[in-house]
């Protein structure tokens, strides 16, 4: 955990890194504000072209919502977290919630959570590690 | 412009049918709704059918193929789990252009067993959260636990109801009675839906003739009409936390807004629901996005038995997809017999009693995908 090597493929398109350090990779419309989770040239909410300019999205936030997944498909572990997080700068992120009982009695709305990385290896990547981020409480 | 009727609605019992093939399940369905209309194939000016699976494997023509080539155009349309819905309404909208008098919907799907979602190259699945249904539904449930308090319990008995109600459907896959304890105490899937509270994935088709006013008059099948009062279908508009988790609220209340609009009505006129329950947590949102209840009241909505056969407007006595099944492309037309077969009184033992107007909605998408939402008012003629 926390251990992140260079030239691991990242899991998802918006996870890059800064020399070794990795960051995600949002939008802001600078028509209408909304911050998007990853690259986009048109905003899909005011339809502005044009106005969006590359930033690097909040590592802090709470927990809007979330699931306890007790069945996944095949060679996936479960049980696990699955949160919908409200980052600090207003864009909002699905991910994996550790270092919380898999347990709706012991997790609660508007936690404070921030944004970890790591390396991981999907089930179905033949054993290949990739670079992915996952929420712990803060 | 024409008003448009239903003249000829059938389904087949929902079931699993490895051994067939998707043309020959939608061919049933055809011919028992083109029995039901006393038409035949040759009298259909074109054919639209809905199918998810295999979208691009020219259904419409094959089934064609198994029960008469008569020439006719085919559209094929494939549009989430509204497919079957958004194949009803192209037939619709071809008569209110003028275009045609007379002619076939129908929805067809045969599924594996299991649990949807997932999708092509490495699978994120675990290590970003879940891509599953079931957790994408959950989720949804927990936004209204978050903003009402609904509670485990409210969600659960969504699908006490709906087993209930399909213990007197005959087309339904299944027809079995769980009583409270049961559903919550059933195997947890994602909090807070338990296996019996997801829908069933399950084989079927369902097809239905619709007319234009001059056509049900020629042919003397007023007796049997079905009016549609409204015909909408919705993409989902932008809402804020689309990318994280699938919105099918904004898509459905819009949706719901311009059919009430359409059919110059509101909500409190509608007798009898068939909503898309595909997991019992989405039944509790659909209640407040279809103008049922008021915001924040879903939960107490449940609890009433308002919902219920026998209630102020009772919702998915098909048994829903949650018992009855949910074949996807089917899906839509299934629920536009369901509520036509009691506007012609003709329910059985589920009957809603005095049915004059009743509504049908489905909605699908999924991560990353968008949504799409259909829905339609019908009326007693
Ligand atoms: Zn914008």
């Amino acid at each position: 955990m926390g251990d992140v090597s260079g030239g691991v493929p990242p899991i998802v398109p918006f996870l890059h890194r800064d020399g070794a350090k990795p960051y995600l990779g949002g939008s802001r419309c600078e028509a209408c504000g909304h911050v998007f989770v990853g690259e986009r040239s048109v905003c899909a909410k005011c339809a502005a072209r044009d106005k969006m300019k590359a930033v690097r999205l909040a590592e802090t936030g709470k927990l809007y919502v979330y699931t306890v997944v007790k069945r996944s498909f095949p060679g996936v572990a479960v049980p696990f977290v699955d949160a919908i997080v409200d980052l600090d700068d207003g864009s909002h992120l699905k991910g994996t919630l550790e270092g919380v009982e898999p347990d709706p009695d012991h997790i609660k709305f508007n936690m404070r959570v921030k944004v970890a990385y790591r390396e991981a290896q999907p089930v179905n990547s033949g054993g290949k590690p990739y670079l992915t981020y996952y929420f712990v409480p803060a | 412009m024409s008003d448009v009727y239903i003249v000829g609605v059938d389904m087949i019992r929902f079931g699993r049918f490895p051994d067939r093939t998707v043309p020959n399940l939608a061919a049933e369905a055809a011919l028992l709704a083109l029995d039901d209309a006393g038409l035949t194939i040759k009298d259909m000016q074109a054919l639209f059918c809905g199918n998810l699976g295999q979208a691009r494997g020219m259904i419409g023509q094959r089934m064609l193929a198994e029960i008469g080539q008569t020439g006719i155009p085919v559209t094929n349309v494939a549009n989430a789990c509204a497919t079957g819905a958004t194949a009803f309404r192209d037939g619709w909208m071809s008569i209110k252009a003028g275009v045609y008098d007379l002619v076939l919907a129908v929805g067809v799907e045969q599924m594996g067993k299991g649990l949807l979602g997932g999708g092509e190259g490495v699978s994120t699945e675990g290590v970003i959260g879940s891509g599953t249904m079931p957790a994408m539904f959950s989720h949804i449930g927990m936004e209204h636990t978050r903003m009402y308090g609904t509670t485990f319990a409210q969600f659960a008995r969504v699908s006490v109801k709906n087993h209930w109600h399909s213990t007197m459907n005959p087309k339904s896959m299944y027809r079995k009675e769980t009583p409270l304890q049961e559903v919550m105490a059933a195997e947890m899937i994602a909090y807070p839906n338990t296996k019996l509270m997801c829908s069933v994935n399950v084989d079927g088709s369902a097809a239905a003739v619709l007319a234009s006013e001059k056509k049900v008059k020629q042919l003397g099948l007023m007796d049997r009409a079905v009016r549609v009062r409204a015909s909408e279908l919705s993409s989902n508009p932008f809402a804020e936390r689309q990318l994280a988790m699938p919105d099918f609220s904004a898509a459905t209340r819009l949706a719901a807004k311009n059919a009430y609009e359409q059919a110059g009505i509101g909500p409190q006129d509608i007798n009898l629901v068939e909503l898309h329950d595909c997991f019992a947590t989405a039944e509790i949102v659909h209640y407040e996005n279809l103008g049922l209840c008021a915001d924040g009241d879903a939960g107490k909505l449940i609890d009433s038995g308002d919902t219920q056969l026998g209630g102020r407007v009772p919702v998915n006595v098909s048994g829903g997809l949650l018992s009855k099944g949910h074949p996807l492309g089917a899906t839509g037309i299934a629920n536009i017999y369901e509520v036509s077969t009691h506007l012609r009184g003709a329910a059985g033992e589920r009957q809603v009693e005095g049915a004059r107007l009743g509504l049908t909605h489905v909605v699908g998408g999924g991560p990353g995908m968008g949504s799409a939402c259909a829905i339609h008012v019908l009326e007693k003629v």
